[in-house]
């Protein structure tokens, strides 16, 4: 099989396609392109962390049997959110041979999990596998002079035995945004959470919060932030679209999936990117290959 | 040979083991047992009582030999076989039936416990029936005491060793002694200046006639055992000769190197060359190969040329020292837990977020700031300091699950001295609770509360970083219930206490274990607390476990009182349940000598293996691999042993 086998998710199909469409268009110019699951469902959203409540992994130990039905040793993950809760499955099941036991006599019309497959998120085959200096190389359109800030969130990085990067420094973000040309931008609200499902019934809860992220971002110096999570991004974005009219000083700030950052540098289809922004992050004069790969 | 004569006598230890054991019927049955001529119970054997009876029968019975059903024979063997031995019985000859931990305090089916206290008490009539009268092994043993580690419980442990008449050789790794003490302002609860109260002490040690100082200096081997330790020391070189180094400091104003100082942690650089601290022993500088130009080949030899009494020798070499020793007292001391892990907290990376060793040279006379409480990054007096406890320390998830012991205290010091030097400055604490045991402890803070305006609040911080000029501390109050968000200063941590980085290193050459922090265990928690399992290795200071000035200081003087205990005996016995060769049947095959993990074995020129039987601690591992079965243990033989297995499982 070349190429990995690939777990999209709900909001990817929806409410996130740029992020999916980068991503593909990333992995393809990359030479390990996704292949999407078939029949994949719902991650299952919120890992249970009721020690007997084994009914709702059964959404995510559905998908890690479509991978094993591809011969996939792993799955790769681009929302951080269902990473987490296909990890968190992964690692209660695989570990724990009660519980596989008991999900897969439940699930009589499915094949048996065999509690083998791996979960990764996109980031980590990037890093570790794909390494970026490989990425480095392959840029054609470096985002010089831009201050792109790494905000991670929660789902990415907690709890420590599913985060991909130590859970209060991570740097992997940071890595990728230097290795584009641009520069990053570290601030003390990185690893904040954004409010998550709170929009839903205390959306101020989530204003207050993207603003503190928002702006201190900004204050940083960021001109644009990266996520790997579409709630955040949602979350953000609803956010600037309220503060630009509560806040007469406020100006936004572009919120990319950090797929879209790198594919505009790879020069591959970013899917939507705010006009002003593409033209500051590409610049008018795309600079020669050979000046890039210096 | 005569009839045997066991007498058995059965403790009922109170209710202990009497609840769960029918200690009438056993010895109605033991009464009957081949070889038992005398058979009696009592409430507490080992009461003064107790012991009388045993002696009686031990007289009256003309017993060969005797059985105390009773506790563990580490509880009281001692006591029963000096009884026995008061009797004119060899003690050899008295044994303990284990009744208590290993069949009363674990059942509770008394018919099924009682069944299994007589098999218990059966197996070692056996044994004693094989016992021979034993003479304590004596060893000869030299004067001098060796102390690891030069902080002020191993500054204590020496001077009391060294008044004690005793010949004392004190390694210090540092270059100078007086450890992590030397670094503080002042000390709690009664607020005496550090260095005035401990440089006396380090004068003292390095004028005592009785006590060698080897500074700049590791531990490397250690061999043989109690008594007669034969001890390796590299001393390092610190290209300065201390006897003709007049401290003028003309080398350290020419030398072009600098790193971080260790002694000023980190708040200031000092040269290659350097002494850490004026008042540092030995009065002398220190040239520090990692950080000079380099002395192979020489690249820059600036300070020995400015050097007036030409003390400076770019050609010392380490040098290998073997002394000879009874006794090791290990004082390793402690180390913080590294700033770095502290992600939360910013992880070192925010120079105003500081530990609580950095805020004590800041508030030190000496400190790089002469006293005055400034900041790292601008220093500018810091209006605002919080103070956060507990980092690192109580949490099992992420660091150390231990409390650290000494922070409640310390911290509750700073922010009382940070109050008198900056009297408009706000200090605020975060704290899980308040641990002040201690005399005058709970005074000291109580007054800091209510006396000094310091704002105690009780809850965690969680995140700390750097907002402008600011640093942010986020934490909660658990007594209002509320979210606090401070904008502070300066920001110190009460870092958690790590063993010290040496205790790994040091457990393997000296064979004491460590427990799974870390920490030297000692022989017994409360009663044996400065004690190592191995005889003749003593424990003081934190390299045991986190402690304060007079914890150290108390087993320090413990410790050397153990190692006193030990020097003044004009000869060492050791158990002479030990191993014995057959001559006439060992083939020399050698396999013993490998397997012997105390190296007590060695084939000798006649072809047999011999046994050093001062070495040897009885561990029957030789006789289980002996192909001829030519070793035995002495009072454990092997025919010993099938009685005692065939008594033990009768009838299963």
């Amino acid at each position: 099989m070349k190429g990995i086998a690939y777990f999209p998710g709900c909001s990817l199909k929806e409410t996130a396609k740029d992020f999916e469409i980068s991503a593909i268009a990333v992995m393809d110019a990359l030479g390990i392109p996704l292949i999407e699951l078939k029949r994949w469902n719902c991650c299952g959203t919120v890992f249970s962390l009721t020690s007997d409540d084994l009914m709702h992994h059964i959404a995510s130990v559905r998908n890690l049997i479509r991978a094993q039905e591809m011969e996939s040793p792993e799955v790769v993950v681009l929302c951080s959110m269902c990473f987490n809760t296909l990890k968190r499955v992964s690692l209660r099941v695989n570990r724990d041979e009660e519980s596989l036991t008991k999900i897969n006599a439940f699930m009589n019309k499915e094949l048996d999990y065999a509690g083998e497959v791996e979960v990764k998120h996109l980031l980590e085959i990037l890093r570790d596998r794909i390494g970026w200096e490989q990425v480095s190389e392959k840029v054609i359109h470096p985002l010089d002079g831009v201050s792109i800030a790494a905000y991670y969130g929660c789902t990415l990085v907690r709890p420590h035995e599913v985060g991909i990067d130590d859970t209060e420094t991570p740097t992997v973000l940071q890595e990728m945004i230097e290795s584009l040309g641009a520069t990053a931008v570290s601030f003390p609200f990185q690893t904040e959470c954004c409010g998550s499902y709170q929009i839903v019934d205390r959306r101020d809860l989530v204003i207050n919060r993207s603003y503190r992220i928002l702006s201190s971002a900004q204050r940083a110096g960021a001109q644009v932030l990266i996520t790997a999570c579409p709630l955040c991004q949602y979350n953000l974005d609803e956010a600037q679209t309220e503060l630009a009219e509560r806040l007469p000083d406020y100006t936004s700030i572009p919120v990319l999936y950090f797929t879209q950052a790198i594919a505009l540098a790879l020069g591959v289809e970013a899917g939507t990117i705010p006009d002003l922004l593409a033209e500051s992050l590409v610049g008018q004069e795309i600079p020669k290959k050979e000046e890039t790969t210096r | 040979m005569p009839q045997p004569r066991i007498g058995i006598f059965v403790c009922h230890c109170g209710l202990n083991i009497k609840r769960t054991v029918d200690t009438q019927a056993i010895t109605e049955a033991l009464g009957e047992y081949p070889g038992v001529a005398f058979a009696t119970d009592y409430d507490y054997m080992c009461s003064d009582p107790g012991q009388r009876l045993i002696k009686e029968a031990i007289t009256e019975q003309r017993l060969t030999g005797i059985v105390i059903a009773a506790c563990s024979p580490a509880m009281h063997e001692p006591t029963f076989r000096r009884a026995a031995e008061e009797a004119g019985m060899n003690p050899y000859l008295c044994e303990m039936a284990n009744i208590r931990e290993q069949c009363s305090w674990v059942h509770q089916d008394r018919e099924a416990a009682t069944k299994k206290a007589l098999r218990i008490v059966n197996t070692i009539i056996e044994k004693v029936r094989g016992n021979h009268p034993l003479e304590p092994v004596e060893i000869d043993h030299v004067n001098k005491c060796l102390v690891i580690g030069a902080g002020i419980a191993g500054i204590q442990a020496a001077l009391d060793v060294a008044e004690s008449g005793f010949a004392v050789i004190l390694v210090e790794k540092e270059p100078t002694i007086g450890g992590h003490m030397a670094q503080l302002s002042e000390t709690f609860p009664t607020l005496d200046c550090s260095q005035c109260i401990l440089t006396p002490k380090m004068v003292e040690v390095s004028r005592h006639p009785n006590i060698t100082l080897l500074t700049y200096s590791e531990v490397v081997n250690v061999s043989g055992y109690v008594g007669n330790y034969t001890v390796t020391i590299r001393k390092n070189p610190t290209y300065v000769d201390p006897d003709k180094c007049n401290l003028c400091g003309d080398c350290e104003n020419v030398c072009p190197e600098s790193t971080e100082s260790e002694f000023e942690r980190g708040l200031v650089q000092r040269k290659a060359i350097y002494i850490p601290f004026r008042q540092a022993i030995p009065s002398s500088y220190t040239l520090d190969e990692e950080t000079c130009l380099g002395l192979r080949p020489l690249r820059c030899n600036e300070c020995a040329k400015v050097c007036d009494p030409k003390a400076i020798d770019y050609d010392m070499l380490p040098e290998i020292i073997e002394e000879e020793v009874a006794a090791i007292i290990v004082a390793t001391g402690y180390e913080l837990h590294p700033i770095s892990s502290l992600g939360e907290y910013g992880a070192g990376l925010i120079p105003d977020v500081i530990d609580g060793l950095q805020f004590e040279r800041l508030l030190s006379a000496s400190g790089p700031t002469g006293g005055e409480v400034r900041r790292p990054s601008d220093g500018k007096i810091p209006k605002k300091v919080v103070f956060v406890q507990c980092a690192g320390s109580r949490d099992p998830e992420h660091h150390n699950a231990y409390c650290s012991k000494i922070c409640c205290m310390y911290t509750s010091k700073h922010a009382l001295l940070y109050r008198h030097v900056v009297p408009d400055g706000e200090a605020v604490i975060f704290y899980i609770d308040i641990r002040a045991g201690g005399k005058g402890y709970e005074e000291f803070v109580q007054h800091a509360i209510e006396e000094e305006r310091i704002l105690y609040l009780r809850g965690k911080v969680s995140k700390i970083y750097r907002e402008g000029d600011h640093v942010i501390v986020w934490g909660v109050d658990t007594l209002s219930n509320r979210l606090v968000e401070i904008e502070a200063d300066l920001v110190v941590l009460a870092i958690s206490i790590d063993p010290h980085p040496s205790n790994p290193i040091l457990s393997k050459v000296l064979k004491i274990s460590c427990d799974a922090e870390g920490f030297f265990k000692e022989a017994h928690p409360k009663l044996r607390p400065v004690e190592s399992l191995t005889a003749g290795i003593f424990l003081a200071g934190a390299g045991e476990g986190p402690k304060d000035i007079p914890e150290a200081v108390s087993q320090g003087s413990g410790a050397a009182a153990k190692a006193v205990t030990l020097l003044v005996q004009e000869k060492l016995s050791h158990s002479p349940e030990v191993v014995d060769i057959n001559e006439n049947i060992c083939s020399g095959c050698g396999i013993c000598v490998n397997m012997c993990p105390y190296a007590a074995l060695a084939v000798n020129g006649g072809g047999v293996a011999e046994v050093n039987e001062v070495l040897c601690e009885g561990c029957g591992t030789c006789v289980s691999a002996c192909p001829t079965g030519a070793a035995q243990l002495k009072n454990m033989t092997t025919k010993q042993l099938n009685n005692m297995i065939e008594v033990a499982l009768r009838d299963v």
